[in-house]
């Protein structure tokens, strides 16, 4: 039943390594991290680099190899070669403030979160309203997207999704010739949600594209992730990936989809729309208001990388924010 | 509202240690003339004080090498150690400007020589917290901590405060304290300063959750006003009805 299709992105087969290469050379990257900066300190911590981040340590580790792999992934590296993140770290650091503000704590608070029955209402400036069950969203042909996440804290992920084109979705509830933009709300479950009873935040949590940014094939809805069906802390039964703008904007456990006409406030905007505005695309030469976007920390390695421009999704989406009239600062801030 | 720099009459606070053990050796003196049990138990406690703080304040390096060397410090190790050494840090500090609220509120003048180590200690928990940001976090690659320090405004603020402990903690010693004279204690109130400027930088780097520097910032708001003269005056007068009625 799971069709693995990779569109847009292709991956060099190069890269399809087997599990224990793949293993062992994240492992080396790890521990090359660490020693280096550890010559450059004066070997200083060097007895800090634990057995886990030695170089060399080899697919003999079947407790890696086991927490790194739950299910099946076509390949074990994005297109520009960095190895994918584990199960592990995917399903264990999580911000979902509905749950917990706390990312190690989402996990274990969202073990029992009920994802089934599950409905998603499809409605708005649209001529065919629907309302989709789980089954039928499963129906749509599921494809492997190996993304990387930029969250805007800074720190970043490669993780292997499963989903299919929001495109596809919308194609079948026709948009009028008003629907200008997307809103998307997440599910108020207050009785497995503790984070809900919260004043800080104006919940429900709700964000928004721009059509044209919704209808770009790099946008899914997903449904799984390393080929198994989402976790709960990951946005269960199904979330928004929108992989070239800030992670915040990639919405989970969404139960209301309209399309509307005017731009939506997302909860951030509402919260700090100078901070977290309503484009949020990734972009390392406009900093937040309080920290740098200049760099990340891949999430496993030490050090940082640069942050790339639309997080290295350039070439499918530059385009659109080509409009002479539309301020690049506000591709980042919002308005 | 809170007097960043209290008046100079407000100054149980920054009287310097060699001052104040004569006083205090002064006092155990007339204690010894009357019962030599009780000079005893003095000594034990000021003993027993000192060995409680250097414990106490190296557990918290000693938690993070068991989380480290057992691999329990969660997927983001990095981000964790930050946390963990600034938080002590910012602990630390509070609790070296919690020595003259204590003895103003509890009279506990057994404290004061506590002050210098857990002060030292704050700063050797900076020094690793500021370790970790340039090496762990940006992989000592120069441009990176550069672009780190200068476009994030938490970290220069953070930058200040580690600045500005370090004439502190090199004149921390008895030597420069004499040599300092009274210009000792107008430099050591830049620990007021200090914690102002971790507080800020704690709470700029928070998003939108204020909850965990709210509270810090509540705990060091007191330890101010307790040195405001007004209250320090009813801390002791209150102190005395106490000591009289127990007596
Ligand atoms: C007196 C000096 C300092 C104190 C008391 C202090 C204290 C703290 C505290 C309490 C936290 C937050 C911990 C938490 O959220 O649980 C923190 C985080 C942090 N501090 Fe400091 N800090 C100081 C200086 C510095 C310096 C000099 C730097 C770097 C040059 C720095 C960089 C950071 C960074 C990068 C974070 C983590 C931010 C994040 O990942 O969210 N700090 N510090």
């Amino acid at each position: 039943m799971l069709i693995k299709k990779r569109t847009g992105i292709e991956i060099p087969s190069s890269e399809i390594t087997p599990e224990s290469v793949y293993l062992s050379r994240r492992h080396f990257m790890r521990g090359a991290a660490l020693s280096t900066a550890a010559v450059a300190a004066g070997g200083l911590l060097a007895a800090c680099a634990s057995p886990e981040a030695e170089p060399g340590s080899s697919a003999t580790d079947v407790s890696a190899v086991q927490t790194a792999m739950p299910g099946k992934v076509s390949a074990t590296a994005d297109e520009l070669g960095d190895p994918l993140n584990s199960f592990e770290e995917i399903t264990t650091y999580n911000n979902y403030y509905e749950f917990s503000t706390n990312k190690e704590a989402v996990a274990p608070l969202s073990k029992n979160f009920p994802t089934a029955p599950w409905q998603v209402e499809v409605g708005g400036l649209v001529n065919k309203p629907k309302t989709y069950g789980l089954e039928d969203l499963m129906a749509f042909e599921q494809e492997e997207r190996i993304y990387r996440l930029r969250c805007v804290e800074a720190w970043s992920m490669v993780i292997p999704w499963l989903g299919f084109p929001l495109s596809k979705l919308l194609n079948e509830v026709e948009p009028t010739s008003a629907a200008k933009y997307v809103r998307f709300e997440t599910v108020q479950d207050r009785d497995n949600m503790p984070g809900l009873n919260s004043s800080l935040f104006p919940w429900p949590y709700v964000e928004g594209l721009r059509l044209d940014e919704a209808m770009n094939d790099l946008a899914i809805l997903s449904t799984g992730l390393y080929g198994e069906a989402l976790l709960p802390q990951n946005g269960a039964p199904i979330r928004l990936v929108v992989p070239w703008k800030y992670g915040f904007k990639s919405i989970k456990s969404i139960v209301k989809i309209d399309l509307v006409d005017t731009m939506p406030e997302s909860l951030w905007m509402k919260t700090a729309a100078n901070e977290y505005g309503f484009y949020a695309t990734v972009n390392p030469n406009v900093d937040h208001p309080r920290w740098s976007q200049a760099t990340e920390r891949r999430i496993g390695e030490f050090g940082r990388r640069e942050t790339l421009l639309f997080n290295g999704y350039g070439e499918f989406v530059a385009h659109l924010y080509d409009d002479p009239d539309f301020d690049t600062t506000q591709s980042v801030r919002g308005q | 509202m809170i007097p960043i720099l209290t008046p100079p009459n407000l100054s149980v606070v920054s009287e310097p240690v060699a001052k104040e053990s004569k006083q205090m050796s002064a006092a155990t003196g007339r204690e010894t003339a009357v019962s030599t049990p009780k000079r005893w138990d003095r000594k034990h406690t000021a003993r027993l004080l000192t060995w409680l703080t250097h414990i106490g304040a190296l557990v918290p390096l000693a938690v993070l090498l068991v989380e480290y060397f057992t691999n329990n410090l969660g997927v983001d190790p990095v981000r964790e150690i930050l946390f963990h050494t600034g938080t002590t840090a910012l602990v630390l500090l509070a609790m070296s400007l919690a020595v003259t609220p204590v003895t103003i509120a509890f009279g506990w003048k057994q404290v004061i020589p506590l002050r210098r180590p857990l002060g030292l200690y704050a700063f050797f928990y900076v020094c690793l917290h500021l370790l970790t940001f340039v090496w762990l976090d940006y992989g000592l690659d120069l441009a990176f901590i550069i672009d780190g320090i200068v476009e994030q405004p938490f970290v220069l603020v953070g930058t200040a405060a580690f600045l500005l402990l370090i004439p502190l903690a090199i004149t921390s010693t008895k030597g420069w304290q004499k040599r300092l004279g009274k210009r000792w204690k107008t430099l050591h109130k830049l620990s007021y300063l200090i914690i102002i400027l971790a507080l800020i930088h704690f709470i700029w780097l928070v998003k939108n959750v204020y909850i965990e520097p709210g509270i810090y910032v509540g705990i060091v708001a007191l330890l101010f006003l307790a040195r405001w003269n007004p209250v320090k005056q009813k801390l002791l007068r209150w102190q005395r009805q106490i000591r009289s009625r127990l007596k």
